[in-house]
């Protein structure tokens, strides 16, 4: 188990590290420099940079050095939890990732517990019922739910809930009510997402002969599918959490913008407008790291739930083929 | 940090450039006021505000964008103001000034009596270090707009507390206007001291009529009444404090959900208010309040380095192949206006060119005698040359691509092809820098006739890729010479011809800044440089 989890610690900062320098690379391959778009004035005028200027703003940012020294400054640093300064707004990159963070915590944290309920909900419902006719129309729900875009749900529930009926508040990030619109936005491609997979997953574990086992036995449809089959059905579902970190990640890019809210997700797109290297940077490198964190809480479980999965990673070749 | 160092003239004339780039988010600045049944104004009640997009920095001197603009310009005064019906200077907390003969000093008696918020006084010593700093600290890396209004300071001497004398190395007309700008409004010592970045949090302490009481980047900016103010600009609507208790600026970046958030009430005013959206704005008895921004119209900067367009015969024809009136009318609606001029309307020192109308035929004559013959295809050819190009734009104004679209049809029809190149604004810049375009589209906002020179002198940002002409670079030069309105109008008017003789400039439409206003905004104004101003500004529903 030691080996194990020293193995999948490793991988983690192996991922962290190929984040930050594929992301390194990128950011320098791209057609213009950072430096330009700042002196520009900010307002995207396309008009005069003064060269001057702009290497007076590439010496302050280390920008000037050859690639591999500025790699090696900005690596070093990162490890030290230091990312730099914004170049459009003089922020520290860390005080504007920090300053972000909480807003989008609170909005995808909302978001999936609504997904996982009404996602998960619906799998359940969808193959308890008996009634066929139910059961399509709850399965149909999730491809519609992936299908449709997500700023056109935000503004139909802001047209609704905001403009028409003053529910909610259109626009900020302060309160528990200017929180719901954007988490129902952002859940319903979230939840799709769950209900998809458990629903699949759910049906599969139906088929398997236990079930029927279990009904001769003479347990009931319900106590069948809360005991036995839902348990089996949630590790799948358990191991897309990743993928779910993913959609409510890209999801916020969207819904920060629709709903006025200043989240990571926001201060992604402006930052890659803008082509703010630091800041785009760290938030690669903090994106990173929660799937790093989330894919290593679920390979510390996992072990937990089926331990033949620890023997397969680390003994592989010991395996008896014909087991 | 940026060095302390004397930049030498050239260097001086490249940073000019930089204010060019001011405007283009700079909206023009007519007074927008309305409800003129309102009744008497009354003070109280927090303005809401929806921007577009965050400010870039709470600090006036290295505010670039007009959203960012919007909020400084409330916290700091400056030295003069400009009247946006006139374009004069006035005084604000200058109560007088004088210039010497060639344009190189200028000295600023201030107001007695004026404060900052912080308490300390605004003295001759406040608008060296004011100065200094831009010039010192923040440098044109940092303050681009700030450092070319100050391109050839050498320094400013405290004659008196309350008279500072302003000197350049050369002749710098421009700069009383300047002096005008938010960029150059004066900031405590508590704030110059400061590095750039620190200046970006904030903190800035100005004299205005509002003061900052919250400062979230990217999220929202609160400022509050500032108590005891009596310093206002001539050109304001009334003297003593600003009748607002506040601003509460919020960033909306979708422009539905700020005409929505208007018309239910949870915004009193938005910028960017679209075209579309002013039926809904309106049904709720709200407005659309618009000026069109001085400076340079939208236009095409054809690059003579290179292809047909080096042909001066080819850009001369270009001129009056646009029907102008049509792009306005089809594309943008009644709150634009069409290009007269190489100067926007509202700019002081405008002249209307009558050669910038519409006259197909004017055109097709121009291509047939320089040779250019029609091809089967229409398009016409010399030397088995076809007569096309392409335009390097940007989105940086939403109806700059249906505005292309419909000039690119024009065009065909005299039988010159231009296509069209959009590209993402960092590789627009990158692609002007390098001079890799056949013609470019932008415009360029400033209140002051200097932006001719910025935008087309050989040593200014010249994206023409031009040589010298003799004509033009003495009128660029000699603009800056004098203070005279009168002769200085001459000056811009013959550079205004020049530009447009010499095909360095097509004009097309001139850049409108619209914001939506609910019913119970009166009096919501912009200054002459097209930013709003809401010292005037009450609400009707306190």
């Amino acid at each position: 188990m030691l080996r194990y989890l020293g193995l999948r610690v490793l991988q983690a900062i192996g991922v962290l590290w190929a984040a930050f320098t594929i992301s390194f690379v990128v950011l320098f391959l791209l057609p213009s420099d950072p430096v330009s778009i700042a002196v520009d004035s900010g307002g995207g005028s396309g008009t005069p940079v003064d060269a001057a200027a702009v290497a007076e703003l590439q010496a302050r940012y280390g920008l000037d050095k050859p690639v591999l020294e500025q790699y090696w400054t900005s690596l070093t640093s990162a490890i030290r939890g230091d990312f730099g300064t914004s170049i459009s707004t003089g922020q520290p990159v860390t005080t504007a990732i920090l300053g972000a963070v909480p807003s989008t915590l609170a909005l995808a944290g909302l978001a999936l517990m609504l997904a996982v309920g009404v996602g998960g909900g619906l799998a359940f419902l969808a193959t308890y019922t008996r009634a066929r006719w139910l059961r399509t129309a709850l399965l149909s729900l999730p491809p519609l739910g992936v299908a449709v875009p997500t700023f056109w749900v935000g503004l139909l529930l802001l047209q609704v809930f905001s403009f028409g009926l003053p529910i909610f508040p259109a626009f900020g990030d302060r309160g528990f009510g200017s929180l719901v619109l954007p988490a129902i936005t952002l859940a319903v491609p979230t939840g799709a997402v769950i209900a998809q997979v458990l629903a699949t997953s759910l049906t599969t574990t139906w088929r398997q002969p236990f079930t029927t086992a279990a009904e001769a036995k003479g347990a009931s449809r319900w106590r069948i599918q809360t005991r036995h089959v839902l348990r089996l059905a949630s590790v799948p579902a358990f191991t897309i959490a990743g993928v779910l970190v993913g959609e409510l990640l890209a999801g916020s890019v969207v819904v920060e913008t629709v709903f006025s809210r200043a989240g990571v997700g926001r201060l992604t797109q402006t930052s890659v407008l803008a082509q703010g290297i630091p800041v785009v940077q760290g938030i690669v490198v903090l994106t990173s790291l929660v799937f790093v964190v989330v894919t290593l809480a679920v390979d510390i479980v996992y072990p937990l739930i089926d331990p033949r999965i620890v023997q397969r990673t680390t003994r592989p070749t010991k395996e008896p083929a014909h087991v | 940090m940026i060095d302390r160092h004397q930049r030498t003239p050239a260097v001086s004339a490249a940073i000019g450039l930089v204010a060019l780039t001011t405007a283009l988010t700079a909206c023009g600045g007519a007074a927008g006021s309305a409800g003129a049944d309102a009744g008497p104004a009354q003070p109280g009640g927090t303005l809401n505000y929806g921007l577009s997009t965050a400010p870039t920095c709470s600090d006036p001197a290295q505010a670039g964008t007009n959203q960012t603009i919007y909020v400084t310009r409330a916290v700091v005064d400056s030295l003069t103001d400009q009247d946006p019906d006139t374009g004069e200077i006035v005084p604000w907390l200058a109560e007088k000034w004088e210039t010497d003969a060639d344009a190189t000093s200028f000295t600023f008696t201030l107001k007695d009596g004026v404060s900052f918020s912080d308490g300390t006084p605004v003295t001759a010593q406040s608008v060296k270090n004011n100065f200094d700093a831009i010039v010192g600290t923040l440098g044109a890396a940092k303050a681009p707009l700030a450092a070319s209004y100050l391109a050839g300071y050498v320094g400013t001497t405290v004659v008196d507390p309350r008279t500072a004398q302003v000197t350049f190395s050369s002749p710098n007309a421009q700069f009383l206007q300047a002096s005008a700008t938010s960029q150059l409004g004066l900031q405590a010592d508590a704030t110059t001291s400061l590095s750039a970045e620190e200046r970006c949090q904030g903190g800035n302490i100005g004299s205005g009529p509002f003061t900052y009481t919250d400062y979230q980047q990217d999220r929202s900016v609160s400022v509050a009444r500032r108590a005891g103010y009596s310093w206002g600009s001539r050109a304001f609507g009334h003297t003593g404090e600003a009748y607002l208790d506040g601003i509460e600026f919020t960033v909306v970046p979708e422009s539905g959900v700020r005409t929505g958030s208007l018309s239910s009430g949870q915004l009193d005013a938005v910028s960017d208010a679209l075209p579309q959206d002013a039926p809904t704005i309106e049904a709720t008895g709200g407005r659309v309040l618009t000026t069109s921004n001085p400076g340079t119209p939208f236009g095409i900067a054809p690059n003579v380095s290179r292809g047909v367009l080096a042909d001066p015969d080819v850009r001369r024809a270009l001129v009056p192949a646009i029907d102008r009136q049509q792009l306005v009318d089809t594309v943008l609606g009644p709150n634009f206006l069409p290009a007269t001029s190489t100067l926007a309307s509202r700019t002081p020192g405008y002249v209307s060119l009558p050669d910038v109308t519409f006259d197909a035929d004017a055109a097709r004559t121009v291509l047939d005698r320089a040779g250019w013959v029609p091809a089967a295809d229409g398009i016409r050819e010399k030397d088995g040359q076809r007569l096309s190009f392409s335009i390097l734009f940007s989105a940086v104004f939403a109806g700059n691509q249906a505005i292309l679209e419909l000039l690119q049809q024009q065009l065909r029809d005299v039988g010159v092809d231009a296509r069209l190149e959009l590209t993402s604004v960092p590789e627009s810049i990158a692609r002007q820098n390098a001079g890799d375009f056949d013609a470019t589209y932008y415009n360029s906002t400033r209140a002051d006739g200097d932006i001719l020179r910025t935008s087309f002198a050989a040593d200014g940002r010249n994206l023409n890729q031009r040589g010298p002409i003799a004509d033009l670079d003495a009128s660029l030069t000699d603009q800056l010479r004098t203070t005279d309105t009168t002769q200085r109008g001459e000056y811009l008017a013959n550079a205004q011809q020049q530009v447009l003789d010499n095909g360095l400039w097509i004009p097309t439409v001139e850049l409108s800044q619209a914001v939506g206003a609910s019913s119970a905004v009166q009096d919501q104004r912009f200054d002459a440089s097209a930013r709003l101003q809401f010292f005037d500004t009450w609400l009707s529903r306190s």
